[in-house]
């Protein structure tokens, strides 16, 4: 095999190139300088200068979750590697596939306490799945190609490679493909035949099965091979949070999206149905609610490819470890086979839950005090979007309606954080988005509480035109929690208010901020207004749109299901349960 | 509470055992001893876990031991089909007169005496956990100034070795 002779540093860059990888989100330090050199005359690897780790870390993650691609993040050192842990922790709660490469300070200055050493390998070690501390400069092609392959196959996640400086520095003879060296990792993709036909004969025996769609579904790509499973048995579809987009809205068998902030007929479902048919799903506690009382007399067939996701939290009947494509397209054949022809008849099932669908619907009412409805002004966004746009959300309220009120109708279109609730996802997530898609329309939809915490990437969308569109649905709050205490905290409001509405100190006044950072910035206070702006925003492409949408802080997320308690107890609004006559 | 024995052969790569107790840790599983050491491959090294577990399964454990990167196989050494044994250096304080009694302790118990001063000996224990408790119940009387235990190791019965289908 050929060599050349290449720094440390030289193989890194060169790796990077021969995985493929086109674009990398980073901020440069003293550790991570070397690297830094040869990136600067790659023609492959864009880089893009962030203004705070965590940005790149979400930039990389908005890259991964909107494309299915490895998302890149660099930083140096200490605070620039402590900077990423937020965004590491993200990538390991929703299986987001990213790489994460820090300088460290030289070898024989680990463990002195030196100049912007932290054990980066140490911190990230649970919430990554897995990580490298590379000591011989000959290692690194190695150790990315298997960086690579963690983060990419099986259960995705989040790989730290961290290189101290002497080991960028260091020469030694590259060459590619190098052997990797991972013995002890060997992800089941294909599943067991008896299991699936085990999987088939539930199916096929049971009244009232409901499709529980996760995460994994996409990840899995497994969009297809799901709708034509759906079309096969004609169960009722449910897609969680991080599923949204696995299956069409407009499909008339999508009760849309379970949990506490579910609809009625997708929480209801799950209650009643006798069996789950859990696709790339963990059973979450927002999911579930109280777990002993969640969906009582339901079967599981329970598909995930991490094994121990399987029997974590609800004892499955039909276990199936692999790839939710692989897995679903052999239920396929297997079911065809045993049907003979012979559609399964959910009939009075189908009776049932469209009978939830019809009387409870997803709806919201106009706010009290006359300002805009915030469900209101993302539906519209939407709307006036269509569904090859993408969706990055920030966590809340807001989040919550975003995927409630907005019609996705593909996967990939739909991004968030879902496992761990970053507030400040949504600006760098739809920014690294948008680097992944520019032919797409990207939406950052974000709250006025987690736009204040990573805003400053839009500097780093205006100077490298990446314009991304920011919805800021502004309720001068942190909504969410203010909701809780409306509802729990006899209206205590301690600490939630922000001061960001117009009839406040405005502080900030977004409209300045944005326009501050080279974006065209509007601010919508009545509903007649709200259209003209989304288009001007979608019309816009010059530069970063931000719109601060003033809306009511009184406005709620339902329906709702309170924390820890059984989902039976699902309220459709405030003190408003659904009536189950006849239901038992 | 159940006892179990884990026996697991993972890779001799840095920080193998700080992800292996952290793993512990985080998912809350309770060690009650841990032994590790090098093995009759190179580069891999074995680890024996006693873990108590309240109310999980077992199965969880395993299933996310697995996931570690570095960790290549785990096995549950089940007493009846494995032999499992713990070491313990204890010091005695002994005089004229009670010496010959721990002498005679050690005796029965196949223990040894591996240093010997006026006022204490240092006895070597090897043998499974209930026989190293016994051992100190005997001594216990006269008065043990120190004492230290490994964590156990086992192996199970019989000529099958853990790392042969490992090993490709």
């Amino acid at each position: 095999m050929p060599t050349e002779t290449l720094t440390g540093a030289q193989g890194i860059i060169r790796s990077l190139e021969l995985l493929g990888v086109t674009d990398i989100f980073g901020l440069p330090g003293g550790a991570i300088l070397p690297t830094y050199d040869p990136l600067m005359d790659s023609k492959i690897i864009r880089h893009i200068l962030v203004r705070h780790e965590q940005g790149a870390g979400h930039a990389a993650e908005g890259y991964a979750a909107a494309s299915g691609r490895l998302g890149v993040c660099i930083a140096t050192s200490g605070p620039g590697a402590t900077n990423l842990v937020t965004a590491i922790m993200d990538a390991q709660m929703d299986s987001v596939p990213m790489l994460a490469i820090t300088g460290q300070v030289n070898s024989h200055a680990i463990g002195t306490d030196a100049f912007q050493e932290a054990d980066i390998v140490g911190i990230t070690m649970p919430i990554t799945k897995h990580s490298f501390l590379v000591t011989r400069s000959e290692d690194i092609p190695g150790i990315m190609a298997a960086a690579y392959e963690l983060a990419t196959t099986g259960r995705p996640g989040p790989v730290l490679v961290d290189v101290p400086k002497d080991v960028q520095n260091g020469k030694f003879e590259f060459s590619w493909p190098p052997k990797t060296d991972i013995a002890g990792y060997k992800p089941v993709t294909v599943p067991h035949g008896k299991q699936i036909q085990a999987a088939a004969e539930l199916i096929l025996s049971s009244e009232k099965p409901m499709l529980y769609v996760g995460g994994g579904v996409i990840r899995a790509g497994a969009s297809p091979e799901l709708a034509r499973l759906q079309e096969l048995i004609n169960a009722p579809v449910t897609t969680t949070l991080m599923a949204r987009g696995a299956f069409p809205d407009s499909h008339p068998a999508h009760l849309g999206m379970p949990g506490m902030h579910g609809t009625v007929p997708a929480v209801t479902g799950l209650q009643k149905a006798d069996l789950l048919i859990t696709l790339g799903a963990r059973f979450d506690d927002r999911v579930t609610g109280d777990v002993k009382s969640f969906a009582p007399g339901a079967k599981v067939i329970h598909v995930d490819i991490d094994p121990a996701e399987i029997g974590k939290v609800r004892h499955a009947d039909v276990p199936i470890v692999g790839d939710a494509k692989v897995v679903i397209g052999m239920l396929i054949t297997e079911l065809t086979k045993q049907m003979a022809g012979k559609k399964p008849d959910y009939s009075s099932w189908w009776e049932y839950v469209n009978g939830l669908k019809e009387r409870y619907p997803l709806g919201y009412t106009e706010e009290e005090d006359g300002k805009l409805a915030p469900q209101y002004v993302i539906e519209r966004i939407g709307a006036i979007s269509g569904p090859e746009a993408i969706f990055a959300a920030g966590v809340g309220q807001h989040q919550m309606w975003s995927a409630q009120f907005i019609k996705y109708e593909r996967p990939n279109s739909w991004l968030n954080s879902g496992g761990a609730g970053t507030m400040g996802y949504s600006v760098p997530a739809a920014m690294g988005a948008k680097v992944a898609q520019p032919d797409r329309v990207v939406w950052a939809i974000d709250g006025d509480g987690c736009f204040q915490m990573t805003n400053q990437e839009l500097a780093t969308c205006t100077i490298n035109n990446i314009p991304i569109k920011v919805a800021i649905i502004n309720n001068s709050s942190l909504g969410m929690v203010r909701q809780w205490q409306t509802l729990f905290y006899d209206k205590r409001y301690s600490n939630t208010d922000l001061h960001t509405g117009t009839d406040t100190q405005m502080v900030p006044d977004f409209v300045k901020l944005a326009e501050a950072y080279g974006c065209l910035a509007i601010r919508v206070e009545r509903e007649e207004d709200v259209d003209a702006a989304i288009k001007l925003a979608l019309e816009t492409n010059d530069r970063p749109v931000v719109i601060d949408f003033i809306v009511g802080r009184d406005a709620m997320v339902w329906p709702m299901v309170a924390a820890g308690v059984s989902n039976d107890a699902v309220q459709y609004a405030r003190d408003a349960r659904p009536v189950w006559e006849g239901d038992e | 509470m159940s006892q179990h024995v884990l026996s697991l052969l993972v890779e001799n790569k840095p920080g193998i055992l700080t992800r292996v107790a952290a793993l512990f840790a985080r998912r809350g599983y309770n060690i009650e001893s841990l032994a590790v050491g090098t093995t009759e491959v190179d580069g891999l090294s074995r680890v024996t876990v006693v873990v108590s577990l309240d109310g999980q399964p077992l199965e969880q454990v395993t299933k996310q031991l697995n996931k570690l990167i570095n960790v290549l196989k785990i096995v549950e050494l089940e007493s009846d089909a494995s032999v499992a044994r713990d070491h313990m250096l204890i010091k005695v304080k002994t005089d004229v007169t009670t010496r010959s009694q721990v002498l005679e302790a050690v005796t029965l118990f196949r223990a040894r005496v591996i240093d010997v001063v006026s006022d204490a000996v240092v006895i070597e224990v090897t043998g499974d956990s209930a026989k190293c408790q016994a051992f100190i119940k005997v001594l216990e009387p006269f008065g043990i100034k120190e004492l230290v235990q490994s964590g156990a190791i086992a192996i199970s019965r019989g000529s099958k070795s853990m790392s042969e289908k490992v090993l490709r």
